[in-house]
């Protein structure tokens, strides 16, 4: 990796009350006054984890307290791709996207990274916007320091969020208040078929931020909401003999397989 | 109602001049000359150039040698018509529409507003007072027709008729079979060959129009002369056509000379102003007015002309003139603020007027739905436009659900805010409820190499983009048979497996065909989807 290792790891623990407070942690959100509404997810375009963190972190910030997220938003998404970043990544699939998501997504085709930055920023200057998405493949020159700012600027005049995902990009000059490292990890198992994949877990390192220092997170996805994973073993090892406490209950109308389906 | 000026371009020379020069200017004999190929050649003269010999259509040298000490002043045929332009707009005073009548004439529709001068007499009356006003030999007649005020005008003096007017009830033949028949506004050539056949007035070329007593030999004349005449299609080439015009029996269309009224705004002061900083005020006022004024019209200024009536009757004039067409008050301002410090407002200025008099187009304002914009988001209308527009309309899109069990056929794009169709689950009972979809599905499945395929089938080790992927963990098989209605009886079935390799990377991998099923050979293996 070309840039630093992460400045928590690095860090001396002399205050680790204020530092374990002041971390970035999935469900609190900064307050708005330094809401990121510009965030970067560096990630491989060899595999979605980009996309699936973005959209991970996208819920997870829109449905936060804060946000007034208790309502349902109905408001509609918007993804942006250029033509490298499809040919990389592939382009969202409706049946995959998370079930909230699947009927309020527009999605933007650009050819040209410069149109991708146009689409960009005209959707972030939308009110109608929940957040937007954007996949931006590689170090294109139109996607300067000057054109970042530009995003950033526009994201909190409007107040629009913007997760933007840098496929096979080296992490360059941005403005971007939140820039993610993101890569696949290895998912638990799930409970009823330990040899299936599991659910979704991303190793995420946030690198720099304005609200937050620097860490390293194993975040996961389930049912739709952000966990942190915390890598220890034992956890493994619980999940490979699974907790069925919480299903000794009883059952009304359902049976106990479609529930852990569920 | 036809106005014939004239002298016009004498006129219009005059008016030129300062007004203490114009007098002696008009004592020398001064004529307007336009140059040709066989020299310069005079246009037009004024009185006292007339007197000494100079004739319009004379050479220059020819009138010089009648009249030495002739003055020659080059003529301004276009500032003429300019000029007659304006003019035709003026005189919409008397009447709603007005047509030009190159090279010196007008036309003004009275039809039904002479009453408000007052009767035909005083509103021709007025005519003349008002042109005399503004220095202008002017003479006007008023007729049912254009072409016979038009006659009326140019050739009445030969004609004893007080008044040049021409009542409804009038036989115009009658009154007017004394004009020479130039009066129809023919071209030279054709007069030349009225001349030649002895037609000299308007009366005698009227012993064809069916006017007389025989008709029999009125209509044998009259067919001679359209035989004569009979490819001649202008009007102006052929006297019975102009006849015709002038008695009414023929439409003449002519073109209307639509005023343009240029933006102006003013504001009269109860109160003298005297300081300069309550100028500004009402100048800012103005500028925001005409801003007003011009976005109206879809406008931007030019140049912009300020006006200050001064109590004393001074009035001073500033003008600006813009760069390119602007509509923004604070600009103006701040333009004006630097040509006003030499002002001297006397004992006060009473009205102060603000007219843009050249503007052009500019649409409307894409500077303020931009600060709208900038202030409260676009729409998503309006967004959706803006991408459509820039980007193409395929560019942007919703996915939708379509009933198939297919991947690249489950899904469809549709425009983003077309009514999105209700999900084929509902629509087949729930039987197109999927197993766990990727979130990415490439847009061409892409073949990977199988390195080493477990005993179940699936591959255990595979190449992807030059990279080897150790499988760890997968899920499988989903069959997902080809559509038969859709495809050839040759497609191979697939077997989707949801995998993921030693790195935690989750992809959705499919095998074509099943080894034996007699559709190919050996099933190839294909990257399909990526899991978030």
């Amino acid at each position: 990796m070309p840039f630093k290792p992460s400045l928590a790891s690095v860090l001396p623990r002399t205050e680790p009350a204020r530092l374990s407070e002041a971390r970035w942690r999935p469900g609190v959100d900064a307050p708005p006054a330094s809401a990121p509404f510009h965030s970067e997810i560096f990630a491989s375009g060899s595999e979605a984890s980009g996309a699936g963190l973005a959209l991970a972190l996208a819920h997870d910030a829109l449905t936060s307290p804060g946000e007034g997220g208790v309502g349902e938003d109905t408001r509609h998404v918007l993804w942006v791709q250029d033509r490298k970043a499809m040919q990389l990544n592939g382009r969202p699939c409706v049946a995959g996207l998370p079930p909230d998501l699947r009927h309020r997504l527009i999605h933007v085709a650009a050819a040209t990274p410069e149109d991708a930055l146009f689409a960009l920023e005209e959707g972030l200057k939308c009110r109608d916007f929940a957040c937007v998405i954007g996949e931006i493949a590689g170090n294109p020159r139109a996607l300067s320091f000057t054109a970042s700012r530009r995003l950033s600027l526009t994201a909190e005049r409007h107040g629009v969020r913007l997760w933007l995902v840098r496929l096979d990009a080296d992490p360059d000059l941005s403005s971007a208040r939140m820039r993610w490292q993101a890569r696949a990890a290895p998912s638990l198992p799930p409970r009823w078929n330990a040899a299936a994949p599991g659910t979704a877990t991303w190793h995420a390192e946030l690198f720099r931020a304005r609200a937050y220092p620097p860490g390293e997170w194993m975040l996961s996805d389930e049912n739709g909401t952000l966990h942190i994973r915390h890598p220890k073993p034992v956890v493994v090892n619980a999940a490979i003999t699974p907790d069925l406490g919480h299903l000794a209950r009883p059952t009304i109308g359902q049976s106990l397989a479609a529930r852990a389906r569920a | 109602m036809a106005i014939w000026l004239a002298r016009l371009s004498v006129n219009r020379w005059r008016l030129a001049l300062a007004p203490e020069g114009a007098a002696a200017a008009a004592a020398l004999p001064t004529a307007l000359i336009t140059d040709t190929a066989h020299g310069p050649r005079i246009a037009a003269a004024n009185d006292a150039g007339l007197a000494a010999g100079a004739q319009a259509g004379m050479l220059l040298a020819d009138a010089r040698a009648l009249c030495p000490q002739l003055t020659a002043v080059p003529s301004d045929p276009a500032g003429d018509l300019a000029f007659l332009e304006k003019l035709a707009l003026w005189a919409q005073r008397w009447g709603p529409w007005s047509a030009l009548d190159p090279p010196d004439g007008l036309l003004v529709d009275v039809t039904g507003a002479a009453h408000l001068f007052g009767g035909e007499e005083r509103l021709l009356a007025d005519v003349a007072a008002a042109c005399a006003r503004r220095g202008l030999t002017v003479r006007a007649a008023l007729a049912p027709t254009a072409g016979a005020a038009w006659a009326l005008a140019h050739y009445s003096s030969h004609f004893r008729q007080p008044a040049a007017i021409l009542a409804p009830g009038d036989d115009p033949l009658r009154l007017l079979g004394a004009l020479p028949v130039a009066a129809l506004r023919l071209d030279d050539d054709v007069l030349t060959v009225l001349r030649r056949l002895g037609i000299k007035r308007l009366g005698e070329l009227a012993g064809v129009s069916g006017e007389g007593d025989d008709p029999a030999r009125e209509t044998a004349a009259r067919d001679a002369f359209a035989r004569r005449f009979r490819n001649r299609r202008s009007p102006a080439a052929n006297p019975l056509i102009r006849l015709d015009q002038l008695l009414g029996r023929v439409p003449e269309p002519l073109l209307p000379v639509i005023a343009k009224p240029q933006p102006m705004v003013q504001r009269r002061l109860m109160e003298p102003i005297r300081h300069r900083d309550l100028l500004d005020r009402v100048v800012d006022d103005l500028a925001q007015d005409m801003v007003r004024a011009l976005e109206a019209r879809g406008e931007g200024a030019r140049r912009l002309e300020l006006g200050l009536w001064r109590v004393d009757g001074e009035v001073l004039q500033r003008r600006i003139e813009l760069a390119v067409a602007t509509r923004e008050a604070s600009h103006i301002t701040r333009l004006f603020a630097a040509r006003l410090d030499d002002v001297d407002a006397g004992f006060g200025i009473e009205a102060v007027q603000l007219r843009a008099s050249w503007s052009e187009p500019l649409s409307l304002s894409q500077a303020d739905l931009d600060a709208a914009a900038e202030q409260h988001g676009t729409s998503l209308a309006a967004c959706i436009d803006r991408l459509s527009v820039r980007l193409g309309p395929q560019a942007v899109t919703r996915p939708v659900a379509r009933a198939s069990h297919l991947p690249e056929r489950a899904q469809g794009w549709q425009p983003p805010l077309d009514p999105v169709p209700p999900p084929p689950s509902q629509l087949f009972g729930g039987t197109l409820a999927f197993h766990t979809r990727p979130l990415k599905l490439l847009d061409r499945a892409e073949r990977i190499a199988v390195l080493y395929a477990s005993p179940d089938g699936y591959p255990q080790r595979f190449r992807w983009r030059g990279q080897v992927r150790e499988v760890v963990r997968v899920e499988g098989p989903e069959r997902i048979a080809p559509e038969w209605w859709r495809e050839r009886s040759t497609a191979r079935l697939r077997d989707y497996y949801r995998i993921e390799d030693d790195a935690g990377r989750r992809y959705w991998i499919y095998r074509q065909g099943i080894a034996g099923d007699g559709r190919g050979g050996v099933p190839d293996w294909f990257l399909h989807g990526l899991y978030a």
